[in-house]
This record gives C-alpha cells, sequence and structure tokens, in this order.
C-alpha cells in the first residue's frame, strides 16, 4: 500500500542518504525500518508525509503518488510519533490530541470526542487529559504522541524511535500497546528503529538498512533470522542471532504435570525440588526437599524464574526452564498452572519439528 | 499641588506620556514579530536583520525626533514624530529578542506541528509564538522602561509628557518639577514593566502548572 519505486534522497553537498530504494509496505502490520545511524531510515520515513522529497523516483499511497497532493493536507491524514513525543507544552494533553481532528477541520465537539476516545485508547484517564505535558512522565508522554497521532483516524501511522528515550520496562509496556493498538485498528505502523531487538519483537517486516542508504534486506524476522541475506544483515542482526530465532518457533512441548504443596503441607524427606502453590493453586516457588522431611517452612521457599505461557515461543519456554532452580519452567494458562516443561523436552521437540537440525550421532539420531 | 507642580497637570503629563511611549511600545511589537520570525528562519537575513535594526538604537533620539518631520513631511509639533521615532527605538530592541524567541521554540516540537499538517503561518501563529512569549515578553520589559526614559528628550522639542517638567525646572531653576517629573517616570516604568509581566503569565499558563507532578 505504501510503495517506493527507485527512491533517491542526494543532498546539495553530494551526499546520498537513500539509494535507489524500492520498497512495498504491506497494508497493516507493522513494517520496521531498521539500520546503523545514517544508513538513511528516518530519510526514508519522512519521505512518506513529504517532510523530505526525494531527488528522484516516487512514492506511491494506495497506489496515488504522494507528491501530487498538498503536503499540509496529505501529513493530516498519517498520523506521525516522534522520539521525544514532541508534544505542545503549551498545550493540554487533550487539546494536543485534538490538534489533527481541529486540522481536519472537524468542528469543536466531534474533535473533542476523537480526542477523548484516543486518549483512552493508549490508557491515560479523563484527569491526565487536563494536565500540560510536563506534568506527565516520559512514557505518559509518549502515550499521548501515540494518541495524537491516532486521533485524526489515520490508515497510516509514521513512528521515528518513538520508544528510545524512554526506559527499558516502560519501553516493553509502550511496544505492547502499539502491537495492540495495531491489531485492534487495522492501521499500517511504518516505525524508525536502530534497536535490532525492537524490530525482532514488533515487525511483520522488517527493512534493513545499510551504510550509504541502501536496503540490504527486507524480509519478516524469522527469514532474517534464520537467511541473513549478506555479511552485514548477519552482523547486524547480531551475534546471538540462533538464541534470538528461538522467540519465532512456538514447538508443541508435552508439558508434564506438576505436583504441587502448600506451605506447612509435610513433605516426605528426599523429594527433591517440589513446586509450592498458593490456595488458589498458584505457583509460588520451588523447595528444595533434600535431607529433611516435614511442613513446608516458608522461608525456605524460593521464587521460580521466568514464566511461559502455554503455547509460548521456544525461548519464552527456554528461559522458563533454564532460569528454575529445579530445571523444571513453569508453564501457565489463564492464571492457572498446566505443569512444567524441561530444557531437554523443548529442544527435543524443536528438533522433532525441523526448527533445529539434528547433528549426527545425537540420541535422538541413533534408532 | 505637589513640588509646585499641579495634580492636574501632573495627571496629564503623565497620560501624555504613557500614550508616547506605550503605543510605539504596541507599534513596535508589531513590526518586531516578522522581521525577528525572518531573522529567525533565515540563517542568511539573521545578521543583516538584527544588526540593522539595533543600529537604529544609536542614531540620537534629539537628532531622530528633529529629522523625522523632514523625512515624513510632518509638521514639527507633531506627535507622529515621536511615534515613529520610538516606534524605532521598540523595533531596534525587540528584532533580536523576537528572532531569540522564535529561536527557542524547541526544533522537534516544529517538527512534529509541521508533520501533524499545520501549514507554516498557521504554526507559526499557534505553536511557535505562544512558545515565543517568555521571551519576547521580557525584551518588551526592557522596551518599555527604555522608551518611558528616551520619550521625555521630546520635551525639547516641545511635545508635551512628563519631560516638560525637566525642562520647566531647568527654566525655573527649581527643583521641585524635576524631581516629581523623575519619580513620575520611574513609578510609569515600574507599572508598564509589572503590566508586561502579568500579562507574560496569563500568556503562559503552561509554566505555572509545576512540571513532574
Amino acid at each position: 500500500m505504501i510503495r517506493f519505486e527507485d527512491v533517491t534522497k542526494r543532498y546539495a553537498d553530494g551526499t546520498v542518504a537513500v539509494d535507489d530504494l524500492s520498497l512495498e509496505v504491506p497494508r497493516g502490520g507493522i513494517t520496521v525500518l531498521v539500520g546503523p545511524s545514517g544508513c538513511g531510515k528516518t530519510t526514508s520515513l519522512r519521505m512518506i508525509n513529504r517532510m523530505v522529497e526525494p531527488t528522484s523516483g516516487r512514492i506511491l499511497l494506495e497506489g496515488e503518488d504522494i507528491s501530487q497532493r498538498p503536503a499540509a493536507q496529505l501529513r493530516r491524514h498519517i498520523g506521525y510519533v516522534i522520539q521525544h513525543a514532541g508534544l505542545f507544552p503549551h498545550r493540554t494533553v487533550l487539546a494536543n490530541v485534538m490538534t489533527v481532528p481541529r486540522l481536519l477541520g472537524w468542528d469543536r465537539g466531534k474533535a473533542r470526542a476523537a480526542a477523548i476516545e484516543a486518549i483512552e485508547k493508549v490508557g491515560l484517564t479523563q484527569d491526565q487529559a487536563k494536565r500540560y505535558p510536563a506534568q506527565l512522565s516520559g512514557g505518559q508522554q509518549q502515550r499521548v504522541g501515540v494518541a495524537r497521532a491516532l486521533a485524526g483516524d489515520p490508515t497510516v501511522v509514521l513512528m521515528d524511535e518513538p520508544f528510545s528515550a524512554v526506559d527499558p520496562i516502560v519501553r516493553g509496556d509502550l511496544q505492547a500497546e502499539v502491537r495492540r493498538l495495531q491489531q485492534d485498528l487495522g492501521i499500517t505502523i511504518v516505525m524508525v528503529t536502530h534497536d535490532i531487538d525492537e524490530a525482532l519483537t514488533l515487525g511483520d517486516k522488517i527493512a534493513v538498512m545499510g551504510y550509504g542508504g541502501h536496503l540490504a534486506q527486507f524480509a519478516s524476522p524469522a527469514e532474517l533470522l534464520a537467511e541473513p541475506a549478506d555479511d552485514f544483515v548477519a552482523d547486524f542482526v547480531g551475534k546471538d542471532r540462533g538464541y534470538r530465532a528461538l522467540s519465532f518457533a512456538a514447538p508443541d512441548v508435552a508439558v508434564r504435570p506438576e505436583r504441587t504443596v502448600r506451605v506447612g503441607e509435610n513433605v516426605a524427606a528426599g523429594s527433591g525440588w517440589v513446586l509450592v502453590a498458593d490456595d488458589e493453586g498458584m505457583p509460588q516457588g520451588w523447595v528444595d526437599v533434600a535431607g529433611w522431611g516435614g511442613p513446608v517452612p516458608a522461608e525456605k521457599v524460593r521464587r521460580f524464574g521466568t514464566v511461559a505461557e502455554a503455547g509460548a515461543s521456544a525461548r519464552t519456554l527456554l528461559d522458563a526452564a533454564l532460569s528454575s532452580p529445579s530445571g523444571r519452567g513453569v508453564v501457565v494458562e489463564d492464571g492457572h498452572l498446566v505443569g512444567t516443561v524441561t530444557a531437554d523436552q523443548v529442544l527435543a521437540a524443536m528438533r522433532r519439528e525441523g526448527h533445529v537440525a539434528t547433528p549426527p550421532g545425537s540420541p535422538e539420531e541413533a534408532p | 499641588m505637589i513640588g509646585g507642580v499641579a495634580w492636574e497637570t501632573l495627571g496629564e503629563l503623565t497620560l501624555r506620556h504613557l500614550y508616547l511611549a506605550g503605543v510605539p511600545l504596541l507599534l513596535g511589537l508589531l513590526v518586531s514579530l516578522p522581521l525577528g520570525w525572518l531573522a529567525a528562519r533565515s540563517r542568511w537575513l539573521q545578521t543583516p536583520v538584527v544588526a540593522g535594526t539595533s543600529l537604529l538604537y544609536t542614531i540620537p533620539s534629539l537628532a531622530l525626533f528633529i529629522m523625522l518631520p523632514l523625512i515624513l513631511g510632518t509638521r514639527i509639533l507633531d506627535d507622529a514624530n515621536v511615534l515613529v521615532a520610538m516606534t524605532l527605538y521598540t523595533v531596534a530592541l525587540l528584532t533580536r529578542t523576537v528572532a531569540d524567541g522564535f529561536g527557542s521554540v524547541p526544533g522537534h516540537v516544529r517538527q512534529a506541528a509541521t508533520a501533524m499538517g499545520y501549514g507554516e503561518l498557521r504554526r507559526v501563529v499557534s505553536v511557535d509564538l505562544p512558545l515565543a512569549v517568555p521571551v519576547i515578553t521580557a525584551g518588551l520589559r526592557v522596551a518599555a522602561v527604555s522608551n518611558v526614559s528616551i520619550v521625555s528628550i521630546a520635551a525639547l522639542i516641545g511635545v508635551s509628557q512628563l519631560g516638560m517638567l525637566f525642562t520647566d525646572g531647568f527654566n525655573r531653576n527649581a527643583m521641585g518639577p524635576i524631581v516629581v517629573g523623575v519619580l513620575a517616570c520611574v513609578v510609569l516604568a515600574v507599572t508598564l514593566d509589572a503590566a508586561i509581566a502579568g500579562l507574560s503569565k496569563v500568556l503562559t499558563p503552561w509554566l505555572r502548572s509545576g512540571a513532574g507532578a
């Protein structure tokens, strides 16, 4: 739906920011432009709403050459989120979010209703809507930035390094929020980031751009990890790309049922690691029953590591198993314990399903 | 009577002073806004515009009061001469501040506004200008005090305002009117300054919201 046709951006001093870029961003989903500083990813993004004009080539939006539309009018139909949110400090959150609806010529009532809806969509309250941007945290400001981009009902939203200025925990929340909004609204998001992890987490399609503004590879995250087009992409995707690829496989692992005990309940000496649960059956941690027996004391319960949801990716399942003191990863579904898996089980399932090659001489290969 | 000056005369002269110093403040602001915006926008125009307008301030006021009737074709006692001269001084002081004010608007805010679909003029009026208010009003306060001081020289060409008390005191060798005139000028300057500071506060509610709540 957004089509770059042989797009080049060359500046007056001869610097080539974008070199003969041809690319088709599919409708719906999140397309990520990723690459090192100066690879032309932001320039490419800004050409979509004519903040930057290409030197040659053209860009089509829904088959229509965007250079034929007045720039300001085009921009009102394309959402835009930038790094530091770029909120108007002199306007309240509500007024900020009303910006595009007002520019579109909607009357005050309709613009206000659209703004309030967008503010609620990104998880902010009516009370926060009355405040000025400086009264909000960085993460909340970025949410306002997203709300402002959505309020005019755009079909395309551009995001330029939207989450790089917020701390990692907030970033995780915002990423999940953006993914949810994209699915709920069915919009097309084009995002620029220098963070390959963010690209792999969020992107349905990823365009890796190299130095000199040329497109190195345009592929899905799984393809990118499995078959990097060249050394540059392989390097950029990272040394631990084999490990990252685990995120894109969801092997069917048979979860083993796990017996649980409550604090104060009697256990037999030498039971090994036993999973402790609360009265609702939610796992609380592991206790090592070796050389003692009797009621389980609360202070002996060790917190387990990460928890995997049933049907999670191989990465999450392995992480749960590897971070668990018992070597058994806890799997839950809708807040209830399903059972546990071991790392061996996960890897065996991966081999069985062909995600991982079976090396000669391994136990699985023996007849 | 105070210091040999009738209250009525003092009131009249103060109002005249306020008119001759205050109206040029507004006219000067109206001229400086586009000039300052131009200077802030283009690197090529910045130096000529800012330096050129600043130079106006070096013209001696008495010379300007005498020359303007020849240039404008006005009569020597016409208020217009003083109004135009004071407007020029205001422009001299304000253009640089207005340019600084527009320059103080964060780049990412301006870019976001453009990306939202603002046309240039609409953006300048509804985003850049409000954000430049604190800087511009700071310059306006300086210009107000300067105007109150300079305009008294117009007494030498016979345009009545508080400066008349100085020439009168000088002619009659009486300290009373001079002291009264100085005090009235100080009160007027302080009042104008406070009024602009208050206006600035009203125009920038977001600065008083207490960040980090």
